[in-house]
């Protein structure tokens, strides 16, 4: 007893031991206001231009002040949307996105509906991926934002972020991408991938919690989300959180260094895993792409044992893991990524995302089997769906 | 999320399981979410609800549910299962949250279909 394995990086990481020495100045160190003019001010506003060069720089955005703290991934997902949809309302009112976004982008379309904004989801395959002909049959002539996420938070599918950006561009369409969860995960060229606007969270990548940031091209207009100061250049209001910033600035610039090391550590960890789960428990389903996907999430279906059930029995054993279905967000539907991937109830119900960290090994990983092939057969052991049910 | 009982009852149900010789089978499904409860009885020639089993694909409340809900109608005569309620369910967990009270809900649909399907087939 007393075994712990973090498996839900995907929902947050701890910070990592060089991003937090990078912090902790800045708490009473250099305390100072980032806006202020004195000395205080400058040093810490210091810190903050550092950090939101170390950001422009790993995502190739031409200049630094493209890039805009925010207090975290939701935060630059409602402002992207709204503050685009209401820059561009003259324009035309019609936006495209896809079904399996995350609710902060979802959430802020269903907001601008209420205003007089029509949205199309578009569907996706049932690996999860947005097919580019749904999105060319959805531009109209009022269209004038395509969001689409890079990387999908409960499948882990990559999206082609890249042709999707350049359809948009030939229609002359603002693309926006939530990157939360791609960061780190592969190299992304904001130039080179043609996007225009792009939604980063820190606490992902080893960085602290309550940190994101918005890049925005310049010549894109955006109206601001939030009144009330001229930081971040008058587009969003509030002080800077400087050693969040400091933080997130570290640790995008180290995921960024370590990539390779890091993405070789997860995929060999991920796969030993998949080949493990295999070989000890029968009817098992992997939901996603097959290889169009990051290294570091795994989502899978243990038929005839429910998801959430699962997940209360792993953690009793020390592991955490999450469950798609929303269940756990305390909605009764299952996940609607794998509604709209095309997975039945049971399926989705059964539905367990393990999401990797750098700091796993293999035998955490073989614990985490043995406990699943236990758990899993318990639970199989009373329920009321059979093999025999299976489809 | 789950109180004490409820957690307790998920972990160590007592009635989970097939059960031999059972007459009377009730199966109920929620649409929305996927959970399944299943319930087997045992009636005796009086009438009398010998045993009560369960097998359930759902969440912890959904396991937890189903074992009351066994206890419950143990010993009671077949109609009066009709009379045990999601609401006597919940009050025996101690109370579920309010996005699990559907839980107790099914628990009692799957009584009533199991009593029917004693008819049913007592009927033939």
């Amino acid at each position: 007893m007393g075994r712990k394995v973090y498996l839900d990086n995907a929902a947050t990481t701890f910070v990592s031991g060089e991003v937090l020495q990078e912090m902790l100045p800045c708490f009473n160190a250099i305390y100072g206001n980032s806006n202020s003019l004195h000395s205080f001010g400058r040093d810490a506003s210091a810190i903050v231009d550092r950090a939101r060069d170390r950001i422009a720089h790993a995502i190739n955005a031409q200049k630094s002040n493209e890039i805009y703290f925010t207090s975290g991934g939701t935060e630059a997902d409602n402002w992207a949307i709204k503050g685009i949809a209401h820059a561009y309302a003259s324009k035309g009112k019609h936006i495209i996105t896809s079904s399996i976004e995350h609710h902060a982008v979802l959430d802020s379309c269903k907001q601008l509906e209420k205003e007089g904004f029509e949205v199309t989801y578009l569907p996706v395959d049932k690996f999860g991926i947005v097919n580019l002909a749904d999105v060319i049959h959805a531009i109209r002539k009022d269209t004038i934002l395509i969001s689409i996420m890079a990387v999908n938070n409960e499948v882990g599918t990559i999206q082609n972020i890249k042709a999707i950006a350049k359809t948009a561009h030939d229609y002359n369409i603002i693309f926006h991408t939530d990157a939360v969860q791609a960061i780190g995960a592969f190299k992304i060229d904001v130039q080179d991938m043609e996007i225009d606007v792009m939604s980063m969270s820190a606490h992902k990548i080893y960085g602290p919690k309550g940190v994101g940031a918005l890049y925005v091209k310049n010549g894109i207009l955006i109206e601001n989300l939030f009144n009330g100061g001229n930081q971040e250049r008058g587009k969003r209001g509030g002080t800077v959180n400087v050693p969040a910033v400091a933080g997130f600035g570290k640790a995008v610039e180290i995921a960024c260094r370590d990539i390779s090391i890091n993405q070789q550590k997860l995929k060999a960890i991920r796969d030993y895993f998949i080949k493990s789960v295999n070989e000890k428990i029968e009817y098992v389903q992997i939901n996603g792409h097959p290889h169009q996907k990051i290294n570091g999430t795994v989502n899978m279906s243990f038929e005839m044992a429910e998801a959430e059930s699962l997940l209360m029995l792993l953690d009793l054993d020390g592991i955490a893991v999450s469950t798609t279905s929303a269940c756990m967000s305390n909605a009764l539907e299952p996940s609607h990524v794998l509604r709209a991937m095309g997975l039945s109830d049971e399926l989705a119900q059964s539905a367990i995302r393990f999401s990797f960290g750098k700091n796993l090994s293999k035998s955490d990983i073989d614990y985490v089997v043995e406990m699943l092939v236990k758990n899993v057969a318990r639970l199989r052991s009373i329920s009321a769906l059979t093999k025999a049910g299976r489809k | 999320m789950y109180n004490k009982i409820v957690m307790e009852k998920f972990l160590k149900p007592e009635n989970a399981g097939s059960l031999r010789g059972a007459n009377a089978v009730g199966k109920a499904g929620n649409a929305n979410c996927g959970d399944v409860i299943k319930l087997y009885f045992l009636v005796d020639e009086d009438g009398i609800i010998e045993e009560a089993k369960f097998k359930t694909f759902g969440c912890p409340a959904a396991i937890a549910c189903s074992d009351i809900a066994c206890d419950l109608v143990r010993g009671l005569q077949i109609d009066e299962a009709l009379n045990v309620s999601s609401r006597e369910i919940f009050d025996e967990l101690e109370g579920l949250e309010d996005s699990r009270v559907y839980c107790s809900v099914l628990a009692e649909d799957a009584i009533k279909l199991t009593v029917e399907n004693y008819y049913k087939k007592k009927s033939k």
